[in-house]
């Protein structure tokens, strides 16, 4: 297969409704029981000592630390953030986590807070979590968020267009999104597109959704916003790394990924650290390319950690709320 | 930096192997008046334990143990009776399962993660099936008359899974059994006699000879032995059908293979690469039924040849009782060399060989997982079983063409489509002659679901009602 830019290569594919609807068609089907037992099969790896210790920092620096609720309050994000700068209070050598994950309304303050520590501010927008509004509403959640001083916006598809066949709308409002990231200096926030992949039910819409998302300019695909069970799940993460090394093998761009919602052990993140190393290799073994959307995740995390470095487990009251 | 995973090895402490073992007759181990031989670890050469090698007289004697247990105990016990030993002997299986799992995994080869999570579960799962079966069989459409004494030859593959489809039926049936391990892998049948012992059975309902071709030999030509059971190759299987041509034994035959895993344009192609990884590389490529031909349609077969090459990369070969083991040891020596033979044959006809870069560890013996490109039927290596981790890989441009290229074997014991469409499944599924068709899978087994072959891969069925047939004596008896 050649590797012209993308935008050559899918001009065609894009131009209209059904000529996207038979792209997306025409990928590779998903048999739904062979992905669930690669998955199943994947997680028995069994990771130990350095490998485990490794692995451990890599998904602390992989952490988009969330906290997504109507009580949200400035003073919650603004201890939020300052966990997501030294999550572990009583360890220097404790890495930062890749961002904290607010609603649009709460992204100056926690830019307040984390200053140029690195940590980014992600904004969930386009009016999520059901994504359920007009389309000038959506792209004004979006600019405000970015004007706000988001690095990262998480939007969400339109699934009700997705699973009524308007692929090409959805494929419209993931561009225009994309280009309402775009910052005043002409750089522009990373975007995250959120599938809902729990309302998309079935492997084969994950796979197309994914490949709509990276036609249409996601840097991210991310599976959730955590409102809606299944969250994350191991086959549905296994879907879309298969699609990020695909359209990679095909365009020479990578793009990444993120399952959020319902990961909550080390044991659960080491395995879909795994998962990326086994489908998609050391590259996307980075928080640039890889993401844990979480909030309750990172204290296991630490608690292992801790474990690790001094052989003793502690309690949970050792590592602060939030 | 990238992902290494450190070795997590399972711990080789819950196995007890005895500097020697004898032959187990009568419900008793006895020495033996034969020789012994050695059993080694395949993935270090350590010498494990010598073995007695049961003589002629040796044979007989369990043969003579076999017929008094069947005309006194075993074949006058309700089935119901002879249920509850097997129900028992399947739930020691599965609390002994890490010991056999171990043992297994040393003395053959096999990635621990397999004889744990397939091997030893199907095993218990195959007693328990049957168990289920003695107090119905007058349901099963083969009558309920067992056939006497079964003597019972199984491979060095899969050797306590091809133990219990050897010895589960029959006892079920109400029949016993002498039954002779590989010679390269005794030892988890002779512990399989302990857990006999651990049951309660009753003496002399299963015995165990251990030895060679010549214990084989005494066991099928034995008079007074009225089944014969055979899992192994087709040349052996061959011999066994003219050595009790004219006698009145019944035989059951499962042998050789060369099946073609077949791939549609349409199929789901990230699953086809692991079935076909599944297919070929499970259990080293020793698996008579493997997909060790693959058949792709043109039009994908750069893409999937890529495909499987970048998931053969992050196959992890090495210490089979290392937890992330996913190809182990090539079971012996002998067999090694005729893997590197049939290789070399293909480089000489002129396929393309290509095979995964990893270090091989200096002792025991190993081989790579391998793929030949550019093969046509033609080749020996599309023909001959390999019975090693080598993937003959050949194009079609049509479903005839498909057709056409699978059935042209001599084997016929199993075969795999991968397709997208419902209708195509069932059509190929019809004109394929294989015992067993997968598909969009490969290499699945279960008690209920009958296996065996067509043509030299031999005959009779095993597993499922079907698998009675083989130790009844019919509706009309």
């Amino acid at each position: 297969m050649s590797t012209p830019a993308t935008s050559a290569v899918y001009d065609d594919v894009v131009r209209t409704d059904s000529s996207l609807r038979r792209f997306l068609h025409g990928l590779p089907g998903v048999d739904q029981v062979g992905c669930e037992a690669r998955a199943a099969g994947l997680a028995t790896r069994s990771i130990k000592t350095t490998s485990k210790a490794w692995a451990i920092d890599l998904a602390i620096r992989m952490v988009d630390l969330t906290t997504l609720e109507g009580q949200d309050t400035h003073g919650k994000v603004r201890a939020l953030a300052s966990k997501a700068m030294r999550p572990d209070p009583a360890d220097p050598t404790c890495p930062a986590t890749a961002a904290v994950c607010v609603y649009p309304d709460m992204v100056a303050t926690a830019k307040q807070t984390l200053g140029d520590s690195g940590v980014h501010v992600a904004a969930v927008a386009t009016a999520f979590p059901s994504g359920r509004a007009a389309m000038d509403i959506k792209l004004a959640d979006t600019r405000d968020a970015v004007e706000a001083g988001a690095d990262e916006i998480d939007m969400v598809i339109d699934r009700g267009a997705f699973l009524s066949g308007r692929y090409l709308q959805v494929f419209e409002e993931i561009a225009q999104v994309r280009a309402a990231c775009a910052r005043p200096d002409g750089t522009s926030a990373h975007l995250k597109v959120i599938f809902e992949t729990g309302e998309l039910q079935t492997y084969d819409n994950v796979r197309r959704a994914s490949w709509l998302a990276m036609m249409a300019g996601g840097h991210f695909i991310k599976t959730s916003t955590g409102k809606v069970q299944p969250a994350a799940t191991l086959p549905v993460t296994l879907i879309m790394l298969e699609a990020v090394r695909d359209f990679r093998d095909q365009t020479g761009q990578m793009v990444g990924v993120k399952p959020a919602g319902g990961i909550k052990t080390t044991k659960d993140a080491i395995k879909y650290l795994v998962m990326v190393n086994e489908t998609c290799g050391d590259d996307w073994l980075d928080p640039d390319w890889f993401r844990f959307g979480a909030s309750t995740l990172l204290n296991d995390l630490l608690m292992q950690r801790t474990k690790m470095t001094t052989g003793r487990y502690s309690g949970p009251d050792y590592f602060t709320l939030d | 930096m990238s992902f290494e995973y450190a070795p997590a090895p399972e711990s080789r402490a819950v196995v007890d192997i005895k500097p020697s073992y004898g032959l187990f007759i009568n419900g008793e181990f006895t020495d033996g008046t034969g020789t012994a031989f050695k059993t080694i670890n395949p993935a270090t050469e350590e010498v494990l334990a010598e073995v007695a090698e049961a003589s002629d007289a040796d044979v007989d004697e369990a043969v003579k143990a076999a017929r008094r247990a069947y005309t006194r105990v075993w074949s006058r016990m309700s089935g119901a009776e002879r249920a509850k030993y097997l129900y028992r002997i399947a739930r020691i299986i599965q609390e002994r399962g890490r010991e056999l799992a171990v043992l297994e995994s040393i003395d053959n080869g096999k990635p621990i993660k397999e004889s744990r999570d397939v091997d030893v579960p199907i095993v218990a799962a195959h007693f328990f099936y049957y168990a289920g079966w003695a107090d119905k069989l007058e349901y099963s459409g083969y009558g309920s008359t067992p056939l006497g004494v079964a003597g019972q030859v199984i491979p060095w593959n899969f050797p306590l899974l091809m133990l219990a489809w050897k010895i589960a039926p029959a006892l079920a049936c109400g029949n016993t059994v002498v039954l002779k391990p590989a010679e390269t892998t005794p030892l988890t049948a002779l512990l399989f006699a302990e857990i006999c012992q651990q049951a309660d059975l009753p003496p002399g309902v299963v015995n165990i000879v251990t030895g060679a071709g010549d214990t084989g030999r005494a066991i099928v030509s034995h008079p007074d032995v009225d089944k014969v059971a055979f899992t192994g190759s087709t040349e052996v299987g061959k011999a066994i059908a003219r050595t009790v041509a004219g006698t009145d034994k019944k035989v059951t035959l499962e042998l050789g293979g060369k099946a073609a895993n077949i791939v549609f344009d349409d199929a789901p192609v990230d699953q086809a690469v692991e079935g076909i990884v599944n297919g070929i590389f499970f259990n080293q490529g020793h698996v008579c039924c493997a997909g060790s031909r693959l058949l792709v349609q043109e039009s994908i077969a750069d893409d999937l040849l890529e495909r499987l090459k970048r998931r053969m990369s992050t196959l992890r070969m090495g210490d089979p009782l290392d937890k992330n083991t996913d190809v182990g040891a090539i079971n012996s020596g002998e067999q090694l060399m005729r893997i590197r033979e049939l290789s070399e044959v293909g480089d000489a006809e002129g396929a393309e060989r290509w095979e995964v870069a990893c270090d091989l560890p200096t002792k025991g013996f190993w081989f790579p997982p391998t793929i030949f490109t550019g093969v046509s039927q033609a080749h020996r290596i599309a023909r001959e079983e390999i019975f090693g981790p080598v993937l003959s890989v050949l194009t079609f441009r049509t479903p005839s063409e498909a057709i056409e290229k699978a059935n042209n074997t001599p084997f016929g014991l199993s075969a795999g489509v991968w397709t997208d469409k419902g209708s195509r499944i069932l059509s190929m599924a019809n004109r394929l002659r294989a015992g067993v068709v997968w598909a969009n899978t490969f290499n699945k087994f279960d008690p209920t679901s009958p296996f065996g072959g067509y043509k030299e891969s031999g005959y009779g069925r095993e597993g499922g009602r079907h698998g009675l047939e083989a130790y009844l004596k019919g509706a009309d008896a």
